[in-house]
C-alpha cells in the first residue's frame, strides 16, 4: 500500500477529477444519496457516475477485500479518503444495509461462495438487502421470533410475518432471522437465512408513519423457498449473527444525525433566524439550550472516537455500543426539537414548495423513531445495567 | 492522537490508586475536619507526594521537575477525586507551577519551580473577588509607586491561602474593572506588610482562604510576566486549572458510581436486591452513560493541553460544562439511590457531593463555561 502522504494527494486529484459537482452538494432529500438496487431511480446521471466510479475502485466498502471487490485499505488510508471526501463535501456514493450490516457479517461468517455471490454486487450497489428482524409479537423481545423455516430436503420453505422491514418494497434480497427448532430453548432455535424478495409468496405493505413518508414495511412470508446454501453461518446458531448485526446497527443509528461538515450548524441557523443583539443570540433561552447541544454533542463524538481508540488498543468496555446507541439517539432527537424551535412555526408546514414540501417537520418526526429502532433506549439502558454495571446479579 | 492513555500513563494511575487510597483515603478527610487540624492536609503526606514527583509533573526537568504533561497529571487528579485526598496538588503543582512556568522569567522559575518540585513551597493563585467568578473583575488594584507597586484589595476563595507561602495575585494596574487590558500577576509573600489571610472553611472540607491587601509594597521584579498584559497566560492558567477540576469531578463521579451500583448489588428491600428494580437501574445506567461522556471530553482537553492544541480554551469550556453537569447528575443520585443512608454524615457519599459542588464553582461553574462557549463560537 503506498504510503499515506502519496495517497492522499492521489486521492485527493481522483476525487478532484471524479466526483461530479452535484455530489459534492448536502444531501436534503432521501433520494440525494444512492442505496443502490435493482429498483434505484438515479436522480441523474452524476449520481449513476459517483456511484460507478467509487464501486470500481472499490471505494464503496474501502475497507472491505479486495478480492471481493472492496478497496482493501487498511484503517489510516481509509480515514484520508473520509477526510478527503468531506473536505470537498463529496457526498457517499452508496448508502445501504448491504454495506453497513449484512456484508460484514458474510465476510465474518459467510461460506466462499457467498461471499463471491453476494459481497462484489453490495460494493457494486447492485442488490439493495433489508433486514427481516422484527415480528408483530416480538419487537424488543426479538429472540422471541416465530418465523418457521422447516427443512423440506433440497430447500427450506419460511412462512410468517415479519414488520418494521426498511424499505422492503425497494429491496431485493433480505437476510432474514427464523425459527429452525421450535422445541429448543429461545436462543437456541433461530438462524439467518438470505433469499430474494421479487418471489412468489413475498408480499410487502409500506406502513405510513407519522413523518408522513413510509420507510418501513411490513411483510408477509408464504411458503418462500429458501435455497440451502443460503443458510449463514450453522443452523440454530443464528442469534450470535443477530447479536453481531445488532451491534452494527446500534453503531450505525447511534451515529446518525451526525449531519455532515457542509450541513449549517445549530448555532448557524440560529443566528440566521434570531439574529445577533451585543454579540449575543437575540433570544437567550434558545442560546443556552444550543449550546448545551452543542457540548453534548462534542462529548459524544469524542466518547465515539476514545470508543473506536480503546476498541483498538484492547481496553475498554464490551456493550459500549448500547451506551453510544442511547447517548446518540436521545442527542438526535434534542437536536431536531431544537431546530423546531429555533425555526418556529414555519418548521412546521407540511406542504409548498417555499417549506420544501413540510421537510423539516418530516424528519424531526423522523427521529422520534431513532430511539426505538435497533433496540429501544429502554433496551439499551437495560443492556448496561446488567452487562456493564453488573445490576440486579444475586450473589 | 488515540484518546487512549499510553503505558507509562497507566502506570502513573495505578501508582496514584495505590497510593491514595493506601495513605489518603476519604476517612483521613474526615478527620482533618473532625480535628478542626489548623493546616487543612497532611504535610508529612504532602511530602510523600512530593517524592513520588507529583509536584514537579508539570514542571520541566531544567527545573527540577518530571516534565510529565497534562494527561499524566490528569490521571492523579481523577485519582484525587476517588479518595477526596486533602493536598496542595491543586493550588500548588497546577495552578501555581502554571501560573510561573507560562508567565514567570528566569530567575522567578529558577526561585520558585525547584522549591516548589521538592515540596518545600506552597504558592496559590488568587482570582476572583467575589463569589462569581469573574477573571476580568480583579478586585485589587496596584498603584505604581516610585521603582514598584501598591497593592489594595480583597481576593476571596483562594484555595489553600492561609498556608500559602507564596501568592500570585491578578491585579489591575490601568483601565477598568471587565477591561482585559490592564490586568498584571504579580507574586507576593503571604506574610508581606498588609496582608491579612482569613482562612474559610468550605462545605467540602478543603481549604478556602480571603485575602485582604492593604497598602501592600511590592518590588518591581514582583511582577509575573507583562505589565498590564497578564490576561492571556491567567485565562491559560485558568483553562489549565478546570482541565484538572474537571478530572477530579470525574474520578468523584465515577467512585459514587461505583459505590453506588455496589449498594445496590447488597440492599435488598421486598425480598430483592434493590438493584433488581428496572427503574432504579435505569437510573444507574443513564449516569453511566453521562459519566462516560464526560471522561470523553476531560482526555480530549489534556491531550490538547499537551499538544498546545489552539482549541484549548473552547475545550476547556465544554469540559468543566459538561463534567460539572455530570458529577451534579452523579452525587445527587448516589444520594437518592442509597436511600436515607445517603443522608447520613457516616457515609462518605456526602463527602463526595460537598466537594463536587466546591470544584465545580471553582473557576467557573456549569453556567459560567456554557456562556463562554457560546461567546468563543460567536453567538
Amino acid at each position: 500500500m503506498v504510503d499515506l502522504d502519496t495517497f492522499r494527494t492521489e486521492t485527493r486529484a481522483w476525487l478532484e477529477a471524479n466526483c461530479p459537482p452535484t455530489q459534492r452538494q448536502p444531501s436534503e432529500e432521501f433520494e440525494d444519496t444512492c442505496w443502490g438496487g435493482t429498483k434505484w431511480r438515479f436522480v441523474n446521471e452524476e449520481q449513476r457516475t459517483w456511484l460507478n466510479v467509487m464501486a470500481e475502485r472499490g471505494w464503496t466498502a474501502p475497507d472491505w477485500p479486495a478480492e471481493y471487490g472492496g478497496g482493501g485499505l487498511d484503517r489510516e488510508h481509509v480515514k484520508v479518503l473520509r477526510q478527503e471526501m468531506a473536505a470537498i463535501g463529496a457526498r457517499q456514493p452508496l448508502f445501504s444495509m448491504g454495506l453497513s450490516m449484512i456484508g460484514p457479517a458474510l465476510l465474518k461468517y459467510g461460506t466462499e461462495a457467498q461471499k463471491q455471490q453476494h459481497i462484489p454486487n453490495i460494493v457494486a450497489g447492485k442488490i439493495w438487502w433489508c433486514q427481516g428482524y422484527s415480528e408483530p409479537n416480538f419487537g424488543s423481545d426479538l429472540a422471541g421470533l416465530q418465523t418457521r423455516c422447516e427443512d423440506k430436503g433440497d430447500h427450506y420453505l419460511v412462512n410468517g410475518q415479519k414488520v418494521w422491514t426498511s424499505y422492503a418494497n425497494m429491496a431485493d434480497w433480505m437476510f432474514c432471522l427464523v425459527r429452525t427448532d421450535p422445541d429448543a430453548a429461545k436462543h437456541a432455535g433461530i438462524s439467518l437465512v438470505l433469499f430474494d424478495v421479487n418471489q412468489p409468496g413475498v408480499s410487502i405493505k409500506p406502513i405510513r408513519l407519522i413523518s408522513g413518508k413510509s420507510p418501513f414495511c411490513e411483510t408477509f412470508l408464504d411458503d418462500v423457498i429458501v435455497d440451502k446454501g443460503q443458510l449463514v453461518g450453522e443452523i440454530n446458531k443464528g442469534w450470535e449473527l443477530a447479536s453481531y448485526l445488532l451491534t452494527h446497527e446500534r453503531e450505525m443509528i447511534g451515529s446518525m444525525g451526525q449531519g455532515n461538515a457542509h450541513e449549517q450548524s445549530l448555532p448557524e441557523h440560529a443566528v440566521e433566524q434570531v439574529g445577533l443583539e451585543n454579540g449575543i443570540l437575540a433570544d437567550s433561552a434558545l442560546r443556552t439550550d444550543i449550546a448545551g447541544w452543542e457540548i453534548d454533542n462534542m462529548a459524544y463524538q469524542f466518547t465515539a472516537e476514545r470508543i473506536g481508540d480503546e476498541a483498538k488498543s484492547g481496553q475498554g468496555v464490551g456493550a459500549a455500543s448500547s451506551m453510544l446507541k442511547y447517548a446518540g439517539t436521545e442527542l438526535n432527537k434534542r437536536r431536531h426539537e431544537l431546530n423546531l424551535g429555533i425555526q418556529g412555526t414555519q418548521a412546521l408546514a407540511w406542504e409548498g414548495e417555499a417549506f420544501k414540501k413540510g421537510l423539516v417537520a418530516s424528519q424531526w418526526l423522523r427521529t422520534k423513531g431513532n430511539s426505538i429502532e435497533g433496540g429501544t433506549s429502554e433496551i439499551q439502558l437495560n443492556i448496561i445495567s446488567k452487562r456493564i454495571l453488573g445490576l440486579g446479579a444475586s450473589k | 492522537m488515540a484518546l487512549v492513555l499510553n503505558e507509562e500513563q497507566s502506570m502513573l494511575k495505578e501508582s496514584a490508586k495505590g497510593f491514595l487510597q493506601e495513605h489518603a483515603p476519604v476517612e483521613a478527610l474526615r478527620t482533618l475536619r473532625d480535628e478542626r487540624d489548623e493546616v487543612g492536609y497532611s504535610k508529612d503526606l504532602w511530602q510523600q507526594m512530593a517524592e513520588l514527583g507529583w509536584a514537579g509533573i508539570l514542571i520541566d526537568e531544567a527545573h527540577g521537575g518530571l516534565d510529565f504533561g497534562h494527561v499524566g497529571m490528569g490521571q492523579v487528579m481523577e485519582e484525587n477525586g476517588r479518595t477526596l485526598t486533602a493536598s496542595p496538588l491543586l493550588s500548588t503543582a497546577i495552578l501555581g507551577v502554571s501560573a510561573i512556568s507560562l508567565a514567570g522569567n528566569t530567575e522567578q522559575k529558577t526561585a520558585l519551580l525547584p522549591a516548589i518540585a521538592e515540596g518545600k513551597l506552597v504558592a496559590t493563585l488568587a482570582v476572583d473577588s467575589g463569589s462569581r467568578h469573574k477573571p476580568l473583575n480583579v478586585g485589587v488594584t496596584a498603584i505604581s509607586k516610585g521603582s514598584g507597586f501598591t497593592l489594595s484589595g480583597e481576593k476571596r476563595f483562594v484555595v489553600d491561602g492561609h498556608v500559602a507561602d507564596k501568592l500570585i495575585v491578578s491585579a489591575r494596574t490601568s483601565g477598568r474593572e471587565g477591561d482585559s487590558e490592564g490586568i498584571t500577576l504579580f507574586v507576593i509573600d503571604s506574610n508581606a506588610p498588609g496582608v491579612d489571610i482569613e482562612r474559610v472553611i468550605m462545605a467540602d472540607s478543603f481549604n478556602s482562604s480571603i485575602i485582604r491587601f492593604a497598602d501592600v509594597k511590592v518590588a518591581a521584579d514582583a511582577v509575573l510576566g507583562e505589565l498590564d498584559k497578564g490576561a492571556a497566560a491567567l485565562q491559560q492558567v485558568l483553562d489549565i486549572g478546570n482541565a484538572y477540576l474537571s478530572a477530579e469531578l470525574v474520578g468523584i463521579s465515577q467512585e459514587v458510581l461505583e459505590r453506588t451500583v455496589a449498594y445496590m448489588n447488597e440492599r435488598k428491600q421486598y425480598g430483592a436486591l434493590i438493584g433488581s428494580y428496572q427503574s432504579l437501574q435505569h437510573r444507574a445506567a443513564h449516569l453511566f452513560s453521562e459519566i462516560e461522556l464526560a471522561k470523553s471530553v476531560v482526555i480530549k482537553l489534556l491531550q490538547s493541553l499537551d499538544e498546545g492544541g489552539d482549541n484549548v480554551p473552547l475545550l476547556a469550556s465544554v469540559a468543566k460544562a459538561k463534567v460539572s453537569e455530570v458529577a451534579t447528575l452523579a452525587t445527587n443520585e448516589a444520594v437518592q439511590l442509597h436511600g436515607g443512608i445517603g443522608m447520613t454524615d457516616e457515609l462518605e457519599i456526602g463527602f463526595f457531593m460537598k466537594r463536587a459542588r466546591v470544584a465545580e464553582q471553582l473557576l467557573g461553574d456549569q453556567r459560567f463555561h456554557i456562556n463562554r462557549f457560546a461567546a468563543l463560537n460567536g453567538y
